[in-house]
């Protein structure tokens, strides 16, 4: 039988603030446990909660980033249960007036195309603290540093057919985040994190399987292996006679697998209410008109751009508009160079390769934006030929000089373009190979052909690289025909 | 010196006929002699309230001058104090020292006021008798086989047997003003929002309001004056400009329109009652007033709608008492489910776990809205009839119980005749309004109360009518014989 | 609508309250009691009438976001039952 994947993700972003939603502690993170917990994070008898203008105002630039409504009255409820990472008894979270409602994200796929996600809402909440499992004589540790920190969580609808589309549209909202500076889009440190809601049904079937939800997955590859463990293990589950079963899974990257989390199995009842220490807050529409005006440029705007303004191609630009800091890093090598065609195919080649083998990420770039436009500039004035270009390139990563020119001075590497001096190092070549010559001067039009590259080879060789290859092949061919 | 009133206590440290610290080791004598009998007082904090009333003759000495320094009080015990018990008359607090001063604890002690330890009170202000409280059930000054009322019978038991002038309280269903009734004081609980919960252990947050307890008008003007404002620190407080209470109380009273509601003088209450409220009526009118038959026709479904809306809002409060990060915790729990049904079971009593069970069944799947939902509705219908009646009539007089204070014990088997008592006093909590009761004579030598309720933020108002009443009457100087 | 005796054991089990044996019964019909008097507003007629959850119907204030806190968890654990390296002890936490 034909299968479809179903996927539904729930994404939890934390928001980027100084300060708690609802207290003044700090969010950093990585402080010795509990030093970042006050008397409200720690859930003590009579603290009320304050909630923080940031959050709201974050949370609106999201849901106008997305196009969704923004709920003008939005309202925080308690969501009740048990858990020693949840110091109150409850979570104070949003339910049926969330601040932002629904909205959609354009993601472009493998092959180019583009894909419309629904959003279904997005709303405001606390995070939790953490639960440290060491052993504390058969005890666990609980550390609250994190409870408290502002969190959006972001529903999407259930229109995301593969893994492959679940990583981009990930990777759609990661960067999105990022644009706006809403989060730091941290996932090793818990910053962007993702349940994913995973169901197949038979290809043309109308209703949706029965869902799983795998609970925080915090790798983009991680999400990939994910779903497709998921998805194989309900197809084999199905074709085997059996049923999937709603509930909670784990993703164990060790084994790469999931699994089921039989503590969390237990039919909850959240009992949601209106939060009676909070009043409904309200989004006036003056702030929303305002706010629209202080968002920078996102993603899909600069992809657009990066098209028209530089004549890129739909994937060059879209890859160079993938994250804010690859995007500043093109734009600033292009203003140096002003050539954004050699300033693209140098940012997706040799420096992502660079990248890439170091395991780096653009704002680690040992060669900066500036010194990369500085010798693309070489190669367009012929200082230097491209091969040229990467040995200076492999220099400047190498810490070897402080620009191209300085590397360029400083190696002699200067393309040769005066003429006499090329045509008196010809002639050194052609005495040294003489009897090359006199075969090349005996053989028909086909052979010499051949036999021309050998020349060549041996001219660049004596000029190091640094006769300009040009130059090097008129006169030589004016030479030999004698 | 211990049957000086707060204002009569103000002038005489401002005339020095004597010191703060006087006037403290004098209530401090007076509390170790008389409340092994009462157990009005949770935690007496003799040390401090010496230290502090030494600072309010300096500060007084230093040429400060203020109608609250050096002025003794006591908090009810649900008022975090820093550095000293408190336990809102739970075992599941019988260990915590708060780290910090709720607002109301801090204005006071800014004011110079003197505190003489934390009041007993029922079980997280859970009750209309004292009598839920794991420090046992306090006793009414006037007659000490009967019950003090609840749920500040601690607050109103010190007051009463005149081991303090003045007291904080609080008021979720009636809290305040009930026990006041109950034992001849003048209490008022202030509109939703008028004074700062932060700090203040929190029962139901959408009804709960803390305010004074005193035995004048006068002195409850003084104390509210020092507790309202604005507190950044509580969401639900309101920024309106705090009116001088003390200068509203002499305005006079002619023109002021009272309304009767017929529902409160029906079915259930005692006919006795009845007279004393009309015979205050009838000075009211002397002093000017009008009065007016009126209507506030869901008042009867005002029980029902309260105890699902108080404990829904407890069972999340309450969640936070799970032996973690405070307060009591079981011996050798072997899990963590069991470290919270045993912390919880031991640490609760049997009133808290009452509601609080109540509140989850009323939230639970299913429930919701023929629960939750439901009664706020009748919440909305209920202020509904307010709002409409104050457009005819400026103060709304009535009984402030249905009873006079019934014997310790005596309704303990039976929850639900306990709550019926409340049903004159939270109708102003589920609308928000303020009301304060007053003394209204006796009846067998028991104290009987009149309530007023007044629109959203008209505190003033009710001060100034209880003051004007009190200029002409005498009930509120009357004090039980053996104290 | 009476609870059972199982309805009981299920809302303390919400609730994290245990529940003694020998009490329920009698638990249970004190609730129910309660119940019955707070089933009494089903009788009223609230068709068209909104919810109030506030009495006052103010909006949320909202707070400069600034940190304002700073550490003071020897002060803060001097309260708890059991902390150890700054950690809150807890018996352990499966998931």
């Amino acid at each position: 039988m034909q299968w479809e994947t179903v996927i539904g993700l729930e994404i939890h972003a934390q928001l980027a603030t100084a300060s708690k939603i609802f207290s003044g502690s700090a969010t950093t993170f990585g402080a010795e446990p509990n030093t970042q917990a006050s008397l409200v994070d720690l859930g003590m008898p009579g603290v009320l909660p304050v909630l923080n203008e940031n959050a709201v105002r974050m949370a609106c630039m999201f849901g106008l980033a997305v196009d969704a409504e923004i709920g003008e009255r939005n309202v925080f409820a308690r969501k009740n249960y048990f858990y020693p990472d949840l110091p109150k008894g409850y979570q104070t979270s949003q339910m049926d007036h969330p601040i932002v409602g629904r909205g959609f994200l354009d993601i472009t796929l493998e092959d180019g195309t583009s894909k419309r996600i629904g959003i279904t809402r997005a709303h405001l909440e606390e995070d939790a603290g953490k639960s440290l499992h060491e052993d504390f004589h058969g005890m666990s540790g609980i550390d609250l540093n994190r409870a408290g920190t502002p969190l959006l969580e972001i529903v999407s609808e259930p229109d995301i057919r593969s893994a492959k589309e679940a990583v981009a549209y990930v990777k759609a909202i990661h960067a999105l985040v990022r644009y706006l500076g809403i989060c730091d889009g941290n996932m090793a440190e818990g910053s962007l994190r993702c349940d994913c809601n995973v169901s197949v049904r038979p290809k043309g079937q109308a209703e949706f399987g029965t869902r799983a939800e795998i609970k925080n997955v915090n790798s983009f590859r991680f999400i990939e292996k994910a779903i497709n463990h998921e998805v194989q293990r309900q197809i084999e589950l199905i074709e085997d006679g059996g049923k999937v079963v709603q509930e909670t899974r784990l993703y164990d990257p060790n084994k790469d697998e999931t699994r089921s989390m039989r503590s969390k199995e237990e039919a909850n009842d959240y009992r949601y209410f209106p939060c009676p220490d909070l009043l409904p807050v309200v989004i006036e529409r003056s702030f929303l008109e305002e706010l629209r005006t202080q968002l920078p440029e996102l993603p899909v705007q600069k992809r657009e751009r990066f098209e028209r303004e530089f004549g890129l191609s739909a994937y060059d630009a879209s890859v160079l508009s993938a994250s804010r800091e690859m995007a500043d890093y093109f734009e600033q090598v292009n203003a140096t160079c002003g050539d954004a065609k050699l300033a693209a195919n140098w940012v997706m080649g040799e420096l992502s390769s660079l990248l890439n083998k170091d395991n780096l990420d653009i704002e680690q770039s040992p060669v900066s934006a500036g010194q990369l436009g500085g010798l693309i500039l070489r190669i367009k004035d012929n200082t230097i030929s491209g091969k040229i270009a990467k040995m200076v390139f492999e220099a400047l990563a190498g810490g070897e000089g402080a620009s191209a020119d300085e590397v360029i001075e400083r190696k002699g590497l200067k393309q040769v373009t005066d003429s006499g001096a090329i045509e008196a190092m010809l002639d050194e070549v052609l005495a040294a190979n003489a009897a090359q010559v006199e075969q090349y001067r005996a053989s028909d039009e086909a052979k010499r052909g051949k036999m021309f590259g050998f020349f060549v080879g041996q001219a660049m060789k004596a000029s190091r690289g640094k006769a300009n290859p040009q130059q090097v092949n008129e006169l030589l061919k004016k030479k030999l025909e004698g | 010196m211990h049957r000086l009133t707060l204002a009569q206590i103000a002038r005489g440290l401002a005339d020095k006929a004597f010191s703060a610290e006087e006037l403290t080791r004098a209530l401090l004598a007076r509390i170790a002699e008389h409340d092994g009998t009462l157990n009005s007082f949770i935690t007496v904090t003799e040390e401090r309230a010496l230290e502090q009333a030494r600072a309010a003759d300096a500060r007084r000495a230093a040429g400060e001058q203020g109608a609250l320094l050096g002025a003794p009080i006591a908090h009810k015990d649900l008022f975090c104090t820093k550095g000293v018990l408190t336990t809102c008359g739970s075992k599941i607090l019988h260990n915590f020292v708060s780290p910090y001063d709720a607002t109301v604890v801090e204005k006071l002690t800014a004011a110079g006021a003197v505190s003489l330890g934390k009041l007993n009170m029922d079980e997280f202000a859970m009750g209309s008798a004292n009598e839920s409280s794991h420090y046992g059930p306090v006793k009414n000054p006037w007659d000490l086989s009967r019950v003090p009322g609840g749920s500040s019978g601690g607050s109103a038991a010190a007051i009463a047997a005149r081991l303090l002038p003045a007291a904080t309280g609080t008021d979720t269903g009636g809290s305040i003003r009930q026990p006041a009734a109950l034992t001849g004081l003048t209490g008022l609980k202030p509109t939703y929002g008028r004074v700062s919960r932060w700090g203040m252990v929190a029962y139901a947050s959408s009804l709960d309001q803390a305010g004074p307890m005193a035995r004048s008008a006068e002195d409850c003007a003084l104390l509210l004056q020092a507790m309202a404002g604005l507190d950044p620190k509580d969401s639900t407080s309101v920024d309106q400009p705090v009116d001088d209470y003390l200068a509203a109380l002499n305005q006079p009273l002619a023109g002021l329109r009272i309304g009767l509601p017929k529902e409160y003088f029906g079915e259930g209450l005692d006919a006795r009652i009845a007279d004393k409220v009309l015979a205050v009526v009838e000075v009211l009118k002397t002093l000017g007033a009008t009065v007016k038959d009126i209507s506030l026709p869901n008042t009867r479904h005002a029980i029902p709608s309260y105890y699902v809306i108080a404990p829904a809002e407890a069972s999340s409060n309450l969640s936070r008492f799970d032996g973690v990060r405070f307060g009591y915790r079981c011996e050798n729990p072997v899990d963590l489910t069991d470290l919270y049904k045993r912390s919880r079971a031991e640490g609760f009593g049997d009133e808290v776990k009452r509601r609080i069970m109540v509140g989850t069944y009323a939230l639970s799947a299913g429930y919701y809205d023929a629960y939750y939902l439901k009664a706020q509705r009748i919440r909305r219908l209920i202020k509904n009839d307010f709002v409409e009646a104050f457009g005819e009539v400026d103060l709304i007089l009535g009984p402030t119980t249905p009873n006079l204070a019934w014997k310790l014990g005596e309704k303990n088997a039976d929850p639900v005749s306990a709550y019926l008592e409340d049903i004159y006093t939270i109708t102003a909590n589920l609308a928000g309004i303020p009301g304060l009761s007053m003394p209204a004579g006796f009846i067998d030598g028991l104290p009987v109360g009149v309530q007023l309720l007044a629109p959203y933020f008209q505190e003033s108002r009710l001060l100034n009518v209880a003051h004007q009443y009190q200029q002409v009457t005498d009930w509120h100087k009357q004090a039980p014989e053996s104290f | 609508m009476a609870l059972e005796r199982s309805e009981v054991e299920k809302i303390a089990h919400l609730a994290r309250l245990g529940l003694d044996e020998a009490d329920l019964p009698r638990t249970t019909e004190t609730l129910n009691n309660i119940l019955g008097l707070i089933d009494r507003m089903q009788a009223v007629d609230t068709t068209g009438v909104e919810p109030l959850a506030h009495p006052l119907e103010t909006t949320q204030r909202l707070r400069a976001d600034q940190v304002t806190e700073r550490n003071q968890r020897d002060q803060y654990q001097a309260v708890a039952p059991a902390v150890e390296d700054g950690l809150y002890l807890v018996p352990k936490v499966i998931e």
